[in-house]
């Protein structure tokens, strides 16, 4: 103290507690005031947003509470909801749901053999843990190479060889493209592990798989295609589409840009084509055209077609995402590969792909998505699809005949999680890989 | 590479068939299932139960000729079609018969090149309408609008029918009975039309089937009838004397139940002809002796299958009516089986 | 050793196709040549073998023929009596009508939800969230079928504005009619027309527009004024008029009056009906492509620098307007190039008409065209060049507005 005479002057020891915020500025009124409520036009919009949501949730919310989930037939229903909530209560009947499940999820799948599907479901999400998350070990990749003829044998049955034969056919072209490499250099590397493979499968495969079927029979029943339905249907065209239309799009993405014309015109040219028309005309050439295209004689299971229909639909849509990734990454990207002495497939795979695909996730994922969406198109060439053409079958049955809502609200629910899911794992995705330090 | 070596694959699987070889009938019998092509769901002639089993009218047709030629009425691989899909999946050699209640029609038969087998039904398109709507006859319908449902003849038989009697309307085209069924029970449209047995069908699910009459008028001929694809009349006669043998056993009194009482030989010959104990008819086509009694016994004969799918027993509550046997005041009239 | 300035000059060998990068692109695009043809070659033989085989005379004749079937929505003339390709056509007209309104709607739709789902209102950017995940992540078709169903199920029937204590009632003075068929609207009319309808709106049409030309000619002769001599002169009364009197004087001279749809045996006559098929399927193409636009929207905001609103702020400009002058302008460019393909999209998807019954080109030509005449390969032949040519005229037309709004560097 330097003034000792101002004696009589005050000096706080403590400090004094300190004052809550005026009631505007705190807890759930600021949160309003700033979220909700801070101008005239924000107040309007609330309240009309609110007013919507009660709306909806008034209308619909008794309709889904009087739910019956045990009941034989839509009539059971009726009578029980009229029994319990009074007469004209209305309710919704899930127990068709209930009742025809398995045939949403499987179709006609023999129900003895629903391990098949199962497993093969599971085996999936195996399969595709190591391309989903880092963490798994690398090894597991070559489960996920195998997966596609498990799947396949698991599916559609038959001898389990068929599955080993085909699979050994891609060790063959690996063995092959290794010793070529070692021996002859590129040409010959390339040429052995196309040939090889093509002659094995050609002219040795069924033989062996005879030979082996007869020593050690294992056989699962055979499953005729007309037995799919449902999810299984959808899941299985949209694997098969997803799986090979990401190559396939991204070999159409570096033909778009290479620098031969004729090979960029005709990827030009396919791409385009395909972008040009709607999937629904791609779906009719696959039942209505594509067997005037074979070779005289032969004809193709119908989900086959479809199958290849979709991947092409898709891989031009992956090619058009793929060559924007491209064309975004700067050109000294692919000055320096050169600089390097890369050639064009070493610098695509070291340099510039990892590069490219990195930045067309978002594109490619919602592709996918879309994909899968419109796997429920198949409706429209008579395969029964989960949203409308097991639907229509389940509506066909005198039990059943007459319920409406309920079918559509649980596909669409089904398709929702798995297209929102995909879409989250996307942006996890994009935010993990995300390495530029903006 | 990937999508090739799939194909591949496929082929060796098995999913590639074959169909060029030689006869339907040899193909068929080398496969060892007959592709019958359907209805997608149609309630009483095709539609898939909960355990993915087909019944109905058309089914029975297939299951008959499959028993007739394959031995087995389970070994038929049912292919859905839709109205757009079934004359493609015919004539490129997807299914081998189509049994969906399709009607014969000149420029189908001839232009399309398709063989009809013969008539399985006797169908005319009709009108349904509200009740308390007051409507007693389809020609007070003038201004109305009517739902339709595609893929059939029906579009162009309303348009000349109220060409015909000068009257406007305004067509709804439905694609499938659902959205027909949702449309017409919220008042979407004053009538609902299409053959009057799948509007029978149709009645038949409604909550209050009796708030709803089906006009008296018949505005068209629908002679349903299978199809096979023209140039092999081999395989187009087995089916069509397989239907026939079916109509023929109910005009004979062969029943699935007394079938095997019956095969043991009657006095009347044209039974012992049918049922293969006297005789062999099946081997001018191909087939062995008992090819038709197999395909009564597979779900009875004409008479029964008509009774278990779409019968007045039945909720779709179908009178005989223009089928009922020759002998009854019908048209169903089986030529003679020698 | 000789030294010379001559590069050595070696003699084309064999190996060099393969090894020599300067040949090497002209042998593989050969193979490839090669391999296309006979794959291309291989497909034709098939086909012509096949048709052969079945007698099936590929021809496009089926077109002259009588359609005779009804279509139940057409905004140029048909009767059952005209031919298939008259009915091709109505098909193209209506697939056309719906992706132009579609396109406008998604547009607008679009980006309202993308800028409101960065609005600072916490139940507005939830709502539309909300709005956008649901709607893209299920399949369209479903969306159709739902819209269809519940616009048929939550209005009257015209049964229902019959008697006189009718359950339902018509709209804004007796003119509009709901149904769970169609909107029944009045009917512009003209009783002393200049010919047809059309014509008269062509005119009223030309006569709009060039009130419109000749008040921007005022308003910048104002703005010219106002840069001369700092007093801008008083324009809203001559704009008023400029707008208004010439429109309404036409309008009164050639008669023009409603014609009020009445209740009139089954249906509502007179008016213009607009079916309840063209709302769902406009509404569930809107609402489902706007979300695709919304995402496009948003991300095209996120991409314009914060630096751009905070200055516009500093300048003083409200948000609203920070939004319309600042951000959006520059966001468009990155907006744009998705933008054409979710229009394409939009056409494409357009082929779900037929689904709810709307006749468009998928339905006419490819549904009961086809099912009538049973041409299977040709129809779908057509309806490929068909759509093919209509985006690719689509693509050409948003490419050059993308070239007029994309940054021209100084």
């Amino acid at each position: 103290m330097t003034d000792a005479n101002t004696a009589t002057a005050f000096v706080r020891t403590a400090m004094l507690p300190q004052q809550p915020p005026p009631i505007s500025q705190r807890g759930v009124i600021k949160w309003m005031r700033e979220n909700l409520f801070s101008g005239p036009l924000n107040t309007v919009l609330t309240l009309v947003g609110l007013a919507a949501v009660f709306m909806i949730l008034q209308g619909v919310l008794p309709w889904l509470l009087h739910g019956v989930w045990t009941a034989k037939s839509l009539n059971e229903c009726r009578a029980i909801i009229t029994k319990t909530w009074g007469d004209g209560a209305d309710g919704a009947c899930w127990a068709v749901i209930h009742e025809r499940w398995p045939q949403y999820i499987y179709g006609f799948y023999p129900s003895d053999q629903y391990w098949r599907p199962n497993l093969a479901f599971v085996l999936m999400l195996v399969a595709i843990a190591p391309i989903l998350f880092g963490a798994v070990p690398r090894q597991m990749l070559l489960f996920t190479a195998a997966f596609p003829a498990v799947a396949f044998w698991l599916l559609w049955g038959g001898s389990v060889w068929l599955a080993v034969v085909i699979l050994a056919g891609f060790a063959l072209g690996v063995i092959a493209l290794k010793l070529g490499l070692r021996l002859g250099g590129a040409i010959l590397g390339v040429g052995a592990a196309v040939l090889i493979p093509v002659l094995w499968w050609l002219f040795f495969a069924g033989s062996a798989a005879g030979a082996l079927d007869a020593l050690a029979p294992l056989d699962l029943v055979r499953v005729q295609s007309d037995k799919f339905g449902g999810f299984l249907l959808a899941f299985v065209i949209g694997i098969c589409g997803i799986g090979f239309s990401l190559p396939l799009g991204i070999l159409l993405s570096l033909g778009r840009r290479s620098d031969m014309p004729l090979i960029k015109y005709v990827c030009v040219g396919f791409i385009e084509f395909i972008r040009g028309v709607p999937l629904i005309t791609l779906l009719f050439t696959a039942s209505f055209l594509l067997s005037y295209f074979l070779p005289p004689g032969t004809t193709f299971d119908l989900i086959l077609r479809v199958i290849i229909m979709v991947t092409l639909f898709s891989a031009a849509y992956i090619a058009e995402v793929v060559r924007g990734g491209l064309a975004a990454l700067p050109r000294g990207q692919y000055e320096a590969a050169d600089a390097l002495g890369l050639d064009y497939w070493k610098a695509q795979r070291l340099i510039i792909m990892p590069q490219a695909l990195k930045i067309s996730i978002p594109g490619i994922v919602s592709s996918f998505i879309g994909l899968f969406k419109d796997t429920t198109l198949v409706i429209f060439v008579s395969l029964l699809d989960p949203l409308k053409g097991i639907t229509d079958a389940v509506r066909a049955s005198s039990e059943w005949n007459g319920v409406y809502w309920e079918p559509y609200i649980f596909s669409g629910s089904i398709f929702f999680i798995f297209c929102f899911g995909m879409s989250r794992y996307s942006q996890y995705l994009e935010r993990k890989l995300k390495t530029d330090h903006r | 590479m990937n999508r090739t070596v799939f194909l591949g694959a496929l082929t060796v699987a098995g999913l590639v068939a074959s169909f060029a070889s030689a006869s339907t009938l040899d193909e068929v019998k080398a496969r060892g299932v007959l592709n019958c092509g359907v209805n997608v769901g149609l309630v009483g002639f095709a539609a898939p139960d909960a355990n993915g089993k087909w019944t109905g009218f058309d089914v029975a047709i297939c299951k008959a000729v499959a028993a007739a030629v394959l031995g087995d009425p389970n070994k038929v691989k049912y292919v859905p079609t839709t109205g757009e899909t079934r004359f493609t999946s015919l004539s490129s050699g997807e299914i081998d018969l189509l049994a969906r209640n399709s009607t014969w029609t000149f420029s189908r038969d001839v232009d399309l090149k398709f063989t009809f087998t013969g008539v399985n039904y006797y169908d005319g398109q009709g009108f349904m309408v509200r009740k308390d709507l007051g409507v007693t006859s389809a020609k007070e319908l003038g201004g109305a609008t009517i739902c339709i449902q595609t893929g059939t003849t029906t579009e162009l038989n309303l348009a000349d029918y109220f060409k015909t009697h000068k009257m406007t309307y305004t067509p709804i085209a439905i694609k499938t009975d659902a959205e027909g069924k949702q449309q017409f029970l919220a008042g979407a449209c004053d009538a609902y039309t299409t053959d009057r047995s799948g509007l029978a069908a149709l009645r038949a699910g409604f909550e209050k089937p009796d708030d709803y009459v089906i006009l008296p008028e018949v505005i068209s001929k629908e002679p349903l009838s299978p199809l096979v694809r023209q140039g092999d009349d081999q395989w187009a006669d087995i089916v069509r004397w397989t239907e026939n043998a079916l109509i023929a056993a109910e005009e004979y009194g062969i029943t699935s139940a007394n079938i095997e009482e019956m095969a043991k030989g009657t006095t009347n010959p044209e039974i012992n002809r049918i049922l293969g104990t006297e005789g062999n008819l099946g081997a001018m086509f191909g087939l062995d002796k008992e090819w038709a009694k197999r395909a009564i016994a597979a779900s009875g004969n004409y008479g029964e299958i008509f009774e278990a799918n779409i019968g007045v027993s039945t909720p779709i509550g179908l009178a005989r009516g223009l089928n009922a046997q020759w002998t009854q005041g019908g048209l169903m009239y089986a030529p003679p089986f020698r | 050793m000789a030294i010379t300035d001559n590069a050595p000059k070696a003699s084309f060998r064999l190996g060099m196709l393969l090894y020599d990068a300067r040949y090497r692109s002209i042998t593989i695009q050969i193979l490839f040549l090669i391999a296309l043809m006979l794959g291309l070659g291989w497909l034709a033989s098939n086909a012509v073998v096949n048709l052969d085989k079945m007698g099936y005379v590929p021809s496009f004749s089926f077109l002259t023929q009588r359609a005779g079937y009804d279509i139940s929505f057409k905004l140029i003339d048909y009767t059952h009596d005209d031919t298939h390709f008259r009915a091709l056509l109505v098909g193209l007209v209506n697939t056309l009508f719906i992706s132009a309104l579609g396109c406008i709607t998604a547009t607008i739709i679009g980006v309202t939800a993308g800028v409101l789902r960065l609005s600072k209102n916490w139940v507005i950017a939830r709502l539309m969230t909300l709005y956008v995940e649901i709607f893209r992540n299920v399949p369209l078709l479903l969306w159709l079928l739902v819209i269809f169903a519940i616009l048929t199920e939550a209005t009257p029937a015209p049964n229902a504005f019959r008697g006189a204590n009718p359950a339902a009632h018509m709209w804004l003075w007796h003119s509009v009619a709901v149904t769970n068929r169609y909107v029944a609207l009045p009917a512009p009319l003209f009783s002393r027309s200049l010919g047809s309808v059309q014509t008269d709106m062509l005119t009223l049409v030309a006569v709009i527009i060039a009130s419109l030309l000749v008040n921007r000619f005022v308003v910048h002769r104002a703005s010219a004024v106002q840069y001369a001599t700092g007093v801008r002169p008083t324009t809203w009364w001559k704009s008023l008029l400029i707008l208004f009197v010439p429109a309404i004087a036409l309008l009164v001279m050639l008669g023009f009056h409603f014609e009020y749809p009445v209740l009139k045996g089954f249906n509502f006559s007179g008016g213009i009906q607009a079916p309840n098929f063209v709302f769902a399927l406009w509404l569930g193409l809107s609402i489902y492509t706007g979300t695709y636009i919304a995402e496009i929207v948003r991300s095209g905001i996120l991409a314009v620098s914060r630096g751009q609103s905070e200055a516009a702020y500093a300048l003083g400009l409200r948000p609203g307007r920070t939004m319309s002058l600042v951000v959006l302008p520059q966001a468009l460019r990155v907006i744009v190039p998705p933008m054409i393909s979710q229009f394409l999209n939009l056409t494409k998807n357009s082929t779900l008409a037929a689904a709810i019954s709307y006749p468009d080109l998928t339905a006419t030509l490819g549904g009961i065209t086809l099912n009538q005449t049973g041409r299977a390969l040709e129809c779908v032949l057509l309806m490929m060049m068909i759509y093919l040519i209509i985006s690719l005229l689509i693509s050409l037309a948003m490419n050059l507005f993308n070239r007029s709004v994309s940054l021209k560097e100084r």
